[in-house]
């Protein structure tokens, strides 16, 4: 992300003033952002600084301290593997394995086209459908390593490329 | 806008009786009730609702038959589920094509549909009703009062379902009649650490300050454990009444909600309850006219595990890194913007209802000596009933994994249940007969931690297990203090040697120091604890860790670089579908013609050839 559109700053500076009545809106305001933008970027935080007299340094400081928070887009359909205790005993890391081999990154990284970004989830409470994986959303239950390309393919074929 | 409690109690009555009615056909209409819980969503509930509605359309039936959403059954490993009244017959693993026959059987027809009515597998008998069932059977609901059973987006149910009638109680009370009830009632924080509710209570109630904050932690960061998300989401206005409870007898009027920002659906609801209750006059200034004010606000944690822990908790609803700090002074001297504050899980907070609701004995009853009332566990792994469940403390880990789980899956052989999750521990066969309550787990090497109880059987790899559990706290150490920042990477390394078969037996006296360094130098509970799993798979399982070092062997199968995949070449039939599905092409073989084999040097162990061999060809070996 090279600079920031007017109305992209315009929209930021937007989403601070609707905290102003907080104490401590740091958090609040970086999470609309990072729901809104789906990333927050050094560029963006500069923003927020400017707008709420908060350094720079504190900023980055929060952002890459929670999860939550991306410096970098995520692509489109989000792949969420749980790894959460009772899926991880039910072979859990074998599934993430396989997306991430098919896909060619690493948890957390997102394919050259950016059309997926594969994340390790702790719990997202859904045990009795361990494996589970969460796409856009939608939980795939009792995922099997054999089904992984199935579950790529719809996506890609959704997207109208070729499986 | 109710002015007051005898305004409210009058309407409860109405809202009780137009609940009753759902439930005893006292309304003249016919109610299908599905199942919202995670794992019944994931299941289908929405192609349920959908394919029912339109059979409701199509018959014209919409004045009689009605379709209602509420929260988790519990049993998730039986859904979806369809609960059917009057008459209260529970249909589980419903799939769209059952529910003609639901809906033209039973619901027109009188009749029901037996195929879909569990089955006690112990018994052969069938369970119509949900309490038949030998996992409800056990259960005593408290903190998960009305879960299941009101929709939580209504706060009529909630209220004529006993909602806010603990708080109309406490309104009656002096704050320190409150707090003693709590003390006398022997609750404890059901976060992890058991500490006494009534007294941290108490010393936020003998601050004097003009501000107090109460907070309810919904940081739920254990991974295998959903009961704080399952009680947010399916009765929001329970938590709302203990905060409200708690706030009046510490003298707060804010509370803060901190839910995991990766519950949406626990937030969404929180916020509509509070503000169906601001609406009521139920939050606010002079509550029902008592004079006490409050109001509840929530804040999203943002994806730190750290955050469980309160002072961290605190730093992050204040904006910052959500760092611990040392204590004292402890959050009920100076807390949220450093003002007193009480910081009790959700699950605690919604036990404090039914407390002032049904009086103290009616809780005392249940439990312990040291540990009363009752615990939500989230039982899941290899056991054959996955879910969440409430049991009264003192029940026994055996009758948790056999009786209420139904036993392990597959016939297997039981190995270890593990609980309070990255900061607890493995109990095994010889722990099963313990009562569960605080003081037990944690002599017996684990912790009640917040409810995860996770089941493992003869193919769980305990050295994988315990690895699992560090690179959790590896990843999740906030890096303020060294031993734990460090100490935590060096054990993984460790154990990445040991899972690697390149360990020796002096990791055995590295990982003990480094765990003892942990435990003692850490700040905050997440370093003071992160040793246990290592230290206690140690304990009970040290000679699977030994194969691994001298033989090199992972006697489960678990650990991918002590294992490979073998085709055994009298079992395969030179069907070529194991090297069909292979992802790098290691199975080379002529279908039809040679029996096939891996070469090692590719193979991935995926697993995929595994499970697309249809001979059981493949071994591990």
């Amino acid at each position: 992300m090279a600079h920031l559109s007017g109305a992209a700053v315009k929209r930021i500076e937007e989403i601070c003033d609707q905290y102003t009545d907080e104490k401590t809106p740091l958090i609040m305001i970086l999470s609309t952002i990072q729901r809104e933008f789906g990333y927050v970027p050094l560029e963006v935080q500069e923003v927020v600084s400017r707008k709420t007299g908060i350094s720079v340094a504190e900023i980055y400081g929060v952002v890459t301290f929670y999860s939550f928070f991306s410096l970098t887009p995520k692509g489109k359909h989000v792949i969420g593997c749980c790894l959460g205790t009772a899926c991880y005993v039910k072979d859990a890391q074998k599934v993430i394995d396989r997306f991430c081999n098919d896909l060619g990154i690493e948890p957390g990284g997102t394919t050259e086209d950016r059309m997926f970004t594969i994340d390790a989830l702790r719990c997202i409470g859904a045990c009795a459908a361990a494996p589970a994986v969460t796409i856009d959303g939608k939980i795939y239950a009792r995922v099997d390593v054999s089904d992984v390309p199935k579950i790529i393919d719809e996506y890609r074929l959704m997207e109208g490329g070729a499986a | 806008m109710y002015a007051t409690s005898e305004e409210l109690k009058r309407d409860v009555q109405k809202f009780a009786d137009e609940l009753h009615g759902k439930f005893d056909g006292s309304d003249g209409k016919k109610y299908m009730v599905l199942c919202g819980g995670t794992g019944c969503m994931a299941g289908g509930t929405n192609d349920l609702r959908a394919a029912a509605q339109k059979l409701i359309d199509k018959e014209n039936m919409q004045e009689h038959i009605v379709i209602r959403q509420v929260g988790c059954f519990g049993l998730c490993s039986e859904g979806p589920f369809i609960r059917v009244y009057p008459g209260d017959v529970l249909y589980r693993l419903v799939k769209p094509e059952d529910i003609r026959d639901i809906f033209y059987d039973h619901l027109m027809g009188g009749e029901v549909v037996e195929r879909l009515v569990y089955v006690d597998p112990a018994t052969g008998d069938k369970c119509e009703h949900m309490a038949d069932i030998p996992f409800y059977k056990k259960q005593k609901r408290i903190a998960l009062h009305g879960c299941g059973v009101i929709d939580p987006n209504k706060i009529e149910e909630a209220l004529g379902y006993g909602g806010f009638q603990g708080l109309m109680n406490a309104l009656t009370m002096k704050p320190q009649e409150v707090i003693d009830m709590i003390l006398a009632s022997g609750l404890r924080g059901k976060g992890g650490g058991g500490f006494p509710t009534g007294r941290k209570w108490q010393f936020a109630h003998d601050q004097v300050s003009d501000e107090k904050y109460v907070v309810c932690n919904g940081d739920e960061g254990d991974p295998g454990a959903f009961m704080d998300r399952s009680v947010l989401e399916d009765n929001p206005l329970a938590v709302v009444e203990g905060m409200a409870i708690a706030g009046y007898a510490i003298g707060a009027q804010d509370g803060y909600f901190y839910i995991r920002a990766e519950y949406p659906t626990a937030v969404e609801r929180v916020n509509a309850i509070i503000k169906q209750a601001e609406e009521l006059g139920l939050l606010g200034d002079n509550i029902l006219g008592s004079g006490f004010s409050f109001r509840a606000h929530v804040r999203l944690g943002a994806g730190a595990f750290v955050c469980g822990e309160e002072t961290a908790l605190l730093n992050s609803i204040m904006g910052k890194r959500g760092m611990p700090r040392p204590r004292p002074p402890f959050p009920a001297v100076s807390g949220l913007w450093d003002k007193p504050t009480i910081v009790n899980n959700v699950e605690t907070l919604a036990t404090v209802p039914y407390i002032l609701r049904e009086g103290l004995e009616n809780f005392t009853c249940y439990g312990t000596e040291r540990s009363k009332g009752t615990k939500v566990f989230c039982l899941g792994g290899k056991v054959n009933n996955v879910g969440l469940v409430e049991i009264p403390m003192g029940v026994t880990l055996r009758e948790l994994i056999y009786d209420i789980g139904g036993g392990i899956q597959g016939g297997k052989q039981f190995k270890a249940i593990q609980t309070g999750g990255p900061s607890g521990g493995c109990l095994t066969e010889e722990d099963l007969d313990t009562p569960i309550d605080f003081d037990n787990m944690v002599e017996k090497g684990s912790m009640m931690g917040s409810g995860g109880a996770i089941v493992m059987d003869e193919d769980n790899c305990m050295v994988d297990v315990a690895k699992f559990y560090m690179g959790f706290i590896c990843d999740e150490s906030c890096g303020k203090c060294s031993p734990c920042r460090i100490g935590t990477k060096r054990m993984i390394e460790i154990l990445d040697r040991i899972t690697s078969g390149t360990g020796t037996h002096k990791d055995f006296d590295e990982l003990e120091a480094l765990g003892e360094a942990c435990k003692t130098n850490s700040l905050c509970a997440l370093g003071q604890t992160a040793a246990n799993p290592i230290l206690s798979t140690i304990a009970h399982f040290k000679d699977e860790y030994i194969a691994h070092i001298d033989e090199q062997q992972c006697p489960a199968g678990v650990c991918k670089d002590l294992i490979n995949y073998i085709i055994d070449p009298d079992k395969c039939r030179k069907c070529s579908a194991c090297a069909r599905v292979c992802p790098v092409f290691a199975i080379e073989g002529k279908a039809g013609k040679t029996v096939f084999t891996i070469d090692t040097e590719k193979c991935i162990k995926c697993g995929t050839c595994v499970s697309a061999c249809r001979f059981d060809a493949i071994y591990k070996g």
